[in-house]
Order: C-alpha cells, then sequence, then structure tokens
C-alpha cells in the first residue's frame, strides 16, 4: 500500500511552440505513513508532480500505481483516487464558498454521495482534527482569521479521509505561531493517523523539524532525496539551485570553521543546542 | 516632523449582520502615534489580524482615520486635494507579485506610473532604467514578466514604486509567496534602497531574519503598539515575543536556549557573525561584561 512513480515525464503543451518539459523522468516510492517534504525553487517542478499525485495532470510517460493499481488503467476510477490523495492548494481559503464554516467542510464528503450523517460525523472529525474551536463551526468562513480559515479549508480535505494528505505551502502569509500550530497539527495527524504527508515548503527551518524525509527538485528532476539531515549537508549545492540550509546548518558550520569540533549535520535548534551543551559543558 | 507622522490614530471597522444591521465595531488600529524619520529602515510586526496591514494602508491614503491624524511628508491625508501628492510621497508593494504588474513587458510596466504622473517620456525611460538598475533587474528589460520568477516579478514591482520617485516605500509581506533565493534577492533590493537610494522603507513581514538590519522595530497586538525598539532590543524579549504569536531568528533563539542552559551569552544576538564571536569569548572565558 503505498504510491509509486515510475520514469514519469511530463511535457506542457506538447507539439507546440511553448513546449515545455516540466518533469523529466521522477522515480519514487512513497511508503504509507511517511512525512515527506519537497523543496524546489519556483518552477522546479514541485506542483507539476502533486498534480500527477491524484490525477489531475496525466504523464506525457511514465506510470503511476496507487495500493498496486495502474492509475492509468483504463478501467481505473479516478475519482477514487481524489478522494483518497487529498489536495490541498497554496491559499486553500480562497475557496472557501460556504455560508459557515461546517457546511464547507461537508460539501466534499456530500459529493462522494455518503450518507448524511456520516456526512456530518466526517465533518466533526476532520474541523477536530485541524483544532478549530467548535464555536467557530457556524460562523461564516469570511469572519475567520487568516491562519483559522486555512484549517477550515485543510478539513474541507481532510473530511474526504484521504490516505495521502499533500499540501502545496500550507504557512504562507501565516504568523509564526500560526505556522506552528497548522505543521503541528499535521505532524499529530500524521503520528496519530499513520497518514501519508507530503509537504511542499519554501522554509528550510520548517521541513527540518517536521519531516523523515527531503526530496529536492530542480529542473524537473529530483536532486536529492534523503533524511533532513543528509540533505542539509548539501547545502551549498543546494544554494545553487536558489534554495539553502536552515540558518542553524549555517552557525553550526561557522563553528566548524572556528576550529569547534562540533557535529555540523544537526537541522534543529533543539539539537543544536543539545550538541553545543555536550561540547562547551564535555 | 519624520516623513510619515500618526497622532492618537484609530480605524474602526464596522461589523454588519445580513440585514446591514451593525454588529459591532472592531478597531483594527487602536490609538496609534508613530513619528517615522526620513531614511529609516522601519520593520512592522505583529500575528495575522494584528493592525499590521491596515495601519500600513493609511500611510499612502488607502485608508483614512476614523480618529486621529496621518500626516505624509507634513500632508494630512484627510486633505483631498493632497491624495495623489500623498501616493507619489509613499509607494506600496504587496504580497503577490501576480496582481501588482500590468505590463506586457518589464519596461513598460516600470513606466507605467511615471507615465500616469505626466512626466515627460525621455524622462520616463531614465527613470525606468535607474529604477531597474536599483534592484538588480535591468538586463530583464526586454522580458515578459510572466516568464520571471517571484523574486524577480516582485523586484520589478520595486521599480514600478522606485519609478515615480517617492520618499518612502511600505512593502507589506513582499516575501510571503516567495522561496529562499527569491526572498534573499527581494531583501538585498530593498536594503539597496534604503542604503544607496535613501528611501525610507516601512518593511511588514512574519520572516524574522528578514528585519535584523533595520532601524527600528514596532510589534503590533490587538491594534496597538505593543513593543519598539531596535532589532537588537526586540530580539532581547524572547518570551513576550512568542506570547504575541511571533518568533526570533533562529541564532537568536540558539543563543537563548544555550543561555537556558546555564551558557553565558549576551541577549539578542542577530548575526551567526556575532554568535561565533560571543562563543568564543565565551569558552576562552574572556568576556568580561554580561550585557
Amino acid at each position: 500500500m503505498s504510491m509509486i512513480i515510475d520514469h514519469v515525464s511530463y511535457i506542457y503543451g506538447e507539439g507546440t511552440p511553448l513546449e515545455h518539459k516540466a518533469l523529466s523522468d521522477i522515480s519514487l516510492n512513497i511508503p504509507d505513513g511517511q512525512f515527506v517534504g519537497i523543496i524546489g525553487h519556483t518552477g522546479s517542478g514541485k506542483s507539476t508532480l502533486m498534480q500527477h499525485m491524484n490525477g489531475l495532470l496525466k504523464a506525457t510517460k511514465g506510470h503511476i500505481y496507487f495500493n498496486g493499481e495502474d492509475i492509468y488503467d483504463s478501467d481505473y476510477d479516478m475519482k477514487k483516487l481524489r478522494s483518497r490523495v487529498g489536495l490541498v492548494f497554496q491559499y486553500p481559503e480562497h475557496q472557501l464558498f460556504e455560508i459557515d464554516v461546517f457546511s464547507d467542510v461537508c460539501f466534499g464528503p456530500r459529493n462522494l454521495g455518503l450518507e448524511r450523517k456520516e456526512v456530518e460525523l466526517r465533518a466533526y472529525d476532520a474541523l477536530r482534527k485541524v483544532g478549530l474551536d467548535d464555536e467557530l463551526y457556524y460562523q461564516s468562513p469570511f469572519e475567520l482569521s487568516g491562519g483559522q480559515k486555512r484549517r477550515a479549508a485543510i478539513a474541507g480535505v481532510l473530511a474526504m479521509k484521504p490516505e495521502i494528505l499533500i499540501l502545496d505551502e500550507p504557512t504562507a502569509g501565516l504568523d509564526p505561531k500560526g505556522r506552528d500550530e497548522i505543521l503541528g497539527q499535521i505532524k499529530r495527524l500524521q503520528v496519530q493517523t499513520g497518514m501519508t504527508i507530503l509537504l511542499v515548503s519554501h522554509s528550510m527551518e520548517d521541513v527540518a523539524e517536521y519531516v523523515d524525509r527531503i526530496i529536492v527538485m530542480n529542473q524537473g528532476r529530483i536532486m536529492l532525496d534523503d533524511t533532513p539531515r543528509e540533505v542539509f549537508r548539501y547545502y551549498k549545492e543546494l544554494e545553487e539551485v536558489g534554495l539553502a540550509a536552515p540558518q542553524v546548518t549555517y552557525i553550526m558550520h561557522a563553528l566548524r570553521e572556528e576550529g569547534l569540533n562540533v557535529d555540523a549535520d544537526v537541522t534543529t535548534i533543539e539539537e543544536a543546542a543539545a550538541e553545543l551543551v555536550r561540547v562547551l559543558k564535555g | 516632523m519624520g516623513i510619515i507622522r500618526t497622532k492618537d490614530v484609530v480605524f474602526e471597522y464596522i461589523r454588519r449582520d445580513e440585514e446591514g444591521n451593525v454588529e459591532g465595531i472592531v478597531k483594527a488600529v487602536d490609538n496609534v502615534s508613530i513619528n517615522i524619520k526620513q531614511g529609516d529602515f522601519i520593520a512592522v510586526l505583529g500575528h495575522n489580524g494584528s493592525g499590521k496591514s491596515t495601519l500600513a494602508k493609511h500611510m499612502n491614503a488607502i485608508l483614512n482615520p476614523t480618529e486621529g491624524t496621518v500626516w505624509v511628508d507634513g500632508m494630512d491625508t484627510k486633505d483631498e486635494k493632497e491624495v495623489w501628492n500623498i501616493r507619489q510621497t509613499t509607494g506600496m508593494v504587496f504580497q503577490n507579485p501576480d496582481n501588482q504588474i500590468i505590463g506586457q513587458v518589464v519596461e513598460e510596466d516600470v513606466g507605467f506610473g511615471p507615465e500616469n504622473m505626466g512626466v515627460l517620456t525621455k524622462e520616463i525611460w531614465e527613470r525606468v532604467e535607474e529604477s531597474l538598475r536599483a534592484v538588480g533587474m535591468y538586463e530583464f528589460r526586454k522580458h515578459s514578466p510572466n516568464k520571471l520568477s517571484g523574486g524577480q516579478k516582485q523586484r520589478v514591482s520595486i521599480a514600478g514604486v522606485l519609478a515615480m520617485h517617492p520618499k518612502c516605500i511600505v512593502l507589506d509581506e513582499p516575501t510571503a509567496m516567495l522561496d529562499p533565493n527569491g526572498r534573499k534577492e527581494v531583501i538585498r533590493a530593498i536594503r539597496g534602497l534604503n542604503q544607496v537610494e535613501g528611501v525610507t522603507v516601512i518593511l511588514i513581514t512574519h520572516y524574522m531574519e528578514e528585519i535584523i538590519h533595520a532601524d527600528k522595530v514596532f510589534v503590533m497586538d490587538q491594534g496597538k503598539i505593543a513593543m519598539e525598539g531596535t532589532p537588537k532590543e526586540i530580539f532581547s524579549r524572547v518570551e513576550e515575543l512568542k506570547s504575541l504569536r511571533l518568533d526570533v531568528p533562529q541564532v537568536t533563539l540558539l543563543a537563548y536556549e544555550l543561555q537556558k542552559k546555564g551558557i553565558s551569552l549576551p541577549n539578542g544576538i542577530l548575526t551567526i557573525e556575532e554568535f561565533v564571536e560571543q562563543l568564543r569569548l565565551t569558552m576562552t572565558g574572556r568576556r568580561t561584561t554580561v550585557e
């Protein structure tokens, strides 16, 4: 049970003068329950790749297998795929439209043709999972704060009970606390329900803090695919493709250059503090 | 008087129900008095809904205060005759670059502002060139804005404002949608504008590391100015910032965590160089004063 992407390529506008190769020969295996970060500069192919995962785009070449089935088989049920692979776009709050938060979250499961009771149970469950206060359930979604709106929108996708949840920069424009709250909730979701999470992010600090594995995209290809510790070891190569490492990585490298024998591969503040205490207090 | 001054400014939103009856009044800006000096680099922090953007919109007469007064270069923003002069004095750059670019070609987009001001053609071209050079986008002048990266588009937006020769630029989360490189490019361009061109900069952001070079930081909460000081002073107050849903740069936080574990370091370390230097002093036991 997992998603396998097998030699996938995608060309926008094939056969036209604007032809552009967005993905080149991508192969990935995403096992159940993993928290995966996807990083890459604007235009590196991250969003194109994500849209393949729930069938919004069809690969020009290659295959995608979800739970062992080829999603490009003529009798494959794309609708089922889309309910199992939930996609939260950038600024998802722009897609809120119902009169109250609760109805908005019900919209997805209702369209799956479920019974009313099941729809409402799922909506309550999803709203609880994103940590939205119940006094907000019957308010207009437009009266919520930025962070609350975003959570309501994520709940709308969770109510579809996806096995894989893909989030495209879910924290853009939120204040630091709002960022921590949303990512903390997503992490809990992954730990408690075993849901697979794919997080597209421009924040190296966030990625280092939360994910098990990082996929680095560049020019439609996978440049690196490993744990945060291993990936950020290549901080110079990352800079060349418009990315960076968390600031803490640079601090540790600067200390090493000063002759302090610290482990420069730590990627979070917590790890760095522990490492420095170890070295300083011996 | 500074380039931008506010006195006892209050801004109220009136909330109405579906029938149009008044449900309540929200004070988005609550009694704010600030004075911004010409040539300063000012940062405004605050959580979502703290009133930062509402206050910023008062700085070029997009909004007018419910109570109190805002002066831009001595002009009262409530004076309708001065609106165009005010908007030429203070330019604004918003979060989403795609909403701010209208031209088909970069140089055409940048020329739009001065053209509307009735600047002579020859001078428009001069202004376009100098503005694009100031943000490092001159070599892209013949490109289509659609083909640029987010950071490049945002720099074109800044050039478009710069071509109107403002004394002051207000940037409302200009890097929120950008990748790390784009963020770096835009922040570098903004600092250049301030230091080389002498333009007053007011930067609103949620990224703490972007404001370590600011002359002064205002932190907003519930429409009020909750904290005010240099970056060093502000970032020394880690717990207070966290209680306002904000944060400090990673290097500041690491130093703070080490302090808590009994390692002697001064408060408010802002850069990696400073951190390395201070840690060296600590290790060699040569720190004489703990700030």
